[in-house]
């Protein structure tokens, strides 16, 4: 392999926004015939650097070279020439078109759906995509949306393939046929890069792993003579530990008890379907599921934010008092003395006011305290500044609008706002969604601090080795319906994988 | 094909924020080019001294005075309206309803001084002039406010389509109450009794305005930036969902907001009838209202701001009017002298939002400004 030109040489790439360096002096290649893994911390510039092969931003230093000569990427249109295309952690497709009109969409000369379709099915053929080319977008799940944007890039034919984060929202059995197809690919010669959280995915997948930190290039090692440990010790740059751990419920006692919640959307689909379960406190609660099969609508019901159709959701206080929580907004829960935080899946659209500065943030929940018509801003200042020193959150300061920090630092502001009501029940929707391998254990810890401290945790994770390790009981979505509730400890992925495909079987809802 | 001097010309990207003055000093280097572009336009199209044009527009705004005064008067009645907007604008709601909004008020003050007269003493009737014309002002925006947090209407359509009813309906009564008879139009109101008419103040007619306006723009920027109320109507403006999700009753926000927007319109129009005008015409409000919604988007909806901006406004209208008596030139010449100079400063906020580098070969910090 050494003797081989790279297909894409990167040299002393440096990018530069206003006065942060996303990118300094990197150096990287990609080779044919081989599957690349990019790994890095959040906001150590792995994106930018894809972005800047895939033509949607320009380098400030450095040069490009494809096959050994010098190129200069403006735009999409110039890396599509030269074969590289980008696979983007959100999708770019049109709902109301089909798959194959998505594809051509765009290109020049005639239009010739057939033979585009045809020209499809080869595609499919070939590396073992399953695709309809005559379905439409919106008729698709998740995973055959990132494969019709797959198709599309090699239908215009790439041989250099990026995909960013494509894991992150696939289960289990999605991401298998997934590296199926891309070891296809591989082995018909063409260079793929994957940037991914993911250890387990890197070891099973890639051929070579690039780290980056801070911006920078630190090294390239071939994937069989690394582990884990040392790839996240590369992107942390210090040694971490990665346990999760999952010490014993104390005391549990029940402290949320959902029964027959049944929730339709406003176009009127069943989104949940008679969900009964029981969360405890103490307990760390995990819910899994393809995304889509009720997650959201299931915290938004709890937390007073989801119209529902029919069910109860009892609050037991620690007296063994009964109050029930539906049909309530989040104002009469709180002022009911319930203390129920909420970490929202969209962090930046709900649980925080991007374009407002730290100190803002933490007000949202306290701002109507006190009696004054004037709000207070010393109170929030201080939270602000405990939460920054305790859960390390790497700002420029406490009025920088938190739309600038980075996903792990937003997710540590929204978290350490919602901790610190001391509350008695914490929902949290993907809360390690997007985030690095070093932020997302800041989470997990801080969730099961709150779990020592006697706080019923409702978990709802993508990750299902995450979920395996870290909750006492896993509760299973498909479709809206609880498909089976598990003990974390002797839960089996490969079996909860399947749940979450398919109700029947095991429905010893408790 | 891709050979290395096809590298991009210029790149455009996201101002990360600038520091305050450095904005500062791009809008007035925007004023300053519009100053030597309008120059230009008018020695080519008139032959003028366009100094002496310069100084005729600050003559027409600050020359004696009388001048002086109707300037800050003009200043004050397009601030309040200005500011009456701002808390909606904030909560991204597109009231550009202030103009029927005002004549609303316009029109509350002068029914009371019209058909109370004969019936309360003076102090009665401007109490009832202060508060029917902000009831008036805020049913106006109220409405709206009402169908758009029940069925989602449209507020931007709503608000406009609701000047029209309230300029109709000022036509109508101008027929109903017309005087002298025959003549279709309300003439000044109880001339000899001055009933309703608001106090003059410090010797100056326009003094109660001004001294008003000024209370009421820090009023506003309290409310706005200090009270409860004003940082949920950032929060619903930001983001409806974060409001739902930390407890706001965002529709209740929506009205009560509208309500006020509305009322400080009703006040604008008070002044417009009670102090200034004495008389109801359709055209009282005189398109201020929508100016208003420029120079609160100019000041970045910030009321202390947009005592400036008004200003600007007011100086190259009044200006401009000068310009056209004086020099013997259509009004339409003032006109494209506004136009060139509002086309800057608008423009000057895209280089404050982004900033242009052009090809490193030539300067490497090369970033231009304008």
């Amino acid at each position: 392999m050494e003797q081989k030109i790279p297909a894409v040489s990167m040299r002393h790439i440096g990018k530069h926004f206003g006065h942060v360096y996303a990118n300094h002096d990197v150096c990287l290649d990609i080779y044919r015939g081989e599957i690349l893994a990019l790994l890095g911390e959040n906001g150590s510039g792995k994106t930018t650097l894809m972005n800047m092969l895939s033509g949607i931003y320009f380098p400030d230093e450095g040069q490009i070279l494809i096959d050994g000569k010098e190129v200069v990427i403006r735009s999409p249109k110039d890396a599509f020439s030269l074969g590289i295309g980008m696979i983007h952690q959100h999708f770019k497709l049109v709902d109301v078109l089909t798959a194959t009109e998505n594809i051509v969409l765009g290109l020049p000369g005639r239009l010739d759906l057939k033979a585009a379709a045809e020209k499809i099915r080869k595609i499919c053929d070939a590396y073992g995509f399953q695709v309809d080319p005559h379905q439409k977008i919106y008729d698709m799940s998740v995973s055959q949306k990132q494969t019709v944007e797959i198709v599309k890039v090699l239908y215009r034919g790439a041989d250099i393939l990026i995909l960013d984060e494509p894991t992150a929202v696939l289960t289990p059995q999605e991401t298998d046929k997934l590296f199926t197809v891309l070891r296809n690919m591989r082995n018909d010669g063409k260079a793929i890069v994957i940037i991914t959280h993911k250890m387990h995915e890197v070891e099973s997948l890639s051929d070579r792993v690039a780290v980056l930190r801070h911006g920078e290039y630190i090294c390239d090692v071939p994937t069989q003579q690394t582990n884990a440990q040392d790839m996240t010790n590369m992107m942390v740059g210090h040694q971490v530990t990665l346990n999760i751990e999952r010490p014993a419920p104390v005391n549990p006692k029940p402290r949320l008890q959902v029964k027959d919640l049944t929730v339709r959307n406003e176009e009127g689909i069943l989104k949940l379907d008679h969900v009964s379960f029981t969360a405890n406190s103490g307990e760390i609660l995990g819910i899994a599921g393809i995304s889509g099969s009720g997650q959201k609508e299931l915290l938004e019901a709890i937390a007073g934010l989801q119209k529902t159709e029919a069910g109860s959701v009892m609050y037991i206080d620690d007296s063994g008092e009964h109050e029930e929580l539906l049909g309530k907004d989040p104002l009469s829960i709180q002022q009911m003395g319930v203390s129920l935080s909420f970490v929202p899946e969209d962090r930046l659209g709900m649980g925080l006011v991007a374009n407002m500065d730290l100190t803002d943030n933490m007000m949202l929940r306290s701002f109507r305290s006190g009696h004054s018509i004037f709000t207070d801003r010393q109170t929030p200042k201080h939270v602000a500044e405990n939460v920054v020193e305790e859960l390390e959150v790497s700002t420029p300061g406490l009025s920088t609008p938190v739309r600038r920090l980075s996903g792990g630092n937003v997710q540590k502001v929204l978290v350490g706002r919602e901790i610190t009501s001391a509350p008695t029940v914490l929902l949290t929707a993907y809360a390690v969604r997007g985030l690095d391998i070093h932020s997302s254990y800041t989470i997990y810890d801080l969730i099961n601090q709150q779990k020592k401290q006697g706080v019923a945790v409702i978990y709802v994770g993508e990750d299902l080795d995450v979920l395996l390790a870290l909750s006492d009981r896993i509760l299973v979505l498909c479709g809206g319906k609880v498909s089976g509730i598990v003990p974390g400890e002797q839960a089996d992925k490969r079996e909860i994988g399947l749940m979450m495909t398919r109700t029947e079987g095991n429905t010893h809802a408790q | 094909m891709h050979s290395k001097n096809q590298e991009p010309l210029f790149h455009i990207s996201k101002r990360d924020s600038l520091v305050w003055y450095k904005a500062m000093l791009i809008r007035l280097v925007a004023l300053l080019v519009a100053l030597v572009v309008c120059a230009i336009i008018s020695v080519l199209m008139t032959g003028e001294n366009p100094l002496s044009i310069y100084q005729t527009i600050l003559y027409g705004s600050f020359g004696t005075t009388r001048k002086l005064w109707v300037t800050f008067q003009n200043v004050a009645m397009l601030l309040c309206l200005s500011l009456a907007v701002t808390p909606a604008f904030r909560m991204r709601f597109w009231n550009i309803g202030a103009e029927g909004q005002a004549l609303m008020g316009c029109f509350a003050s002068a029914a009371c001084m019209i058909l109370l007269k004969n019936v309360f003493p003076n102090w009665a009737i401007i109490l009832c002039m202060v508060l029917t014309s902000m009831l008036a002002g805020a049913i106006w925006g109220g409405l709206p406010a009402f169908f758009k947090s029940r069925w989602n209407t449209n507020e931007t359509l709503f608000t406009l389509m609701m000047n029209y009813v309230a300029t109709q309906l000022v036509a109508y009564f101008c027929v109903v109450w017309e005087s002298p008879k025959g003549s279709g139009q309300i003439g000044i109101i109880n001339p000899n009794t001055e009933l309703g008419w608001l106090p003059v103040i410090g010797g100056q007619k326009y003094m109660l305005n001004v001294v008003l306006v000024i209370v009421l723009t820090v009023l506003m920027f309290i409310y706005l930036n200090f009270s409860k109320h004003g940082y949920e109507i950032s929060v619903v403006g930001e983001s409806e969902k974060t409001a739902h999700y930390v407890g706001i009753k965002v529709e209740r926000v929506i009205i009560r907001t509208m309500l006020l927007s509305g009322a400080m319109c009703g006040i604008a129009g008070l002044l417009l009838v009670g102090s200034t005008n004495h008389t109801l015409t359709t055209t009282l409000v005189g398109g201020r209202g929508f100016t208003a919604v420029m120079v609160s988007w100019l000041a970045k909806f910030n009321p202390l701001w947009m005592i400036l901006t008004s200003f600007l406004l007011v100086v190259l209208e009044r200006g401009a009017g000068e310009i056209s008596t004086n020099f013997g030139l259509n009004q339409s010449f003032s006109d494209i002298l506004t136009g060139i100079i509002l086309f800057f400063i608008i423009g000057s906020e895209f280089f404050i939002a982004y900033q242009i580098r052009i090809r490193k070969s030539s300067t490497k910090e090369a970033q231009t400004h304008v």
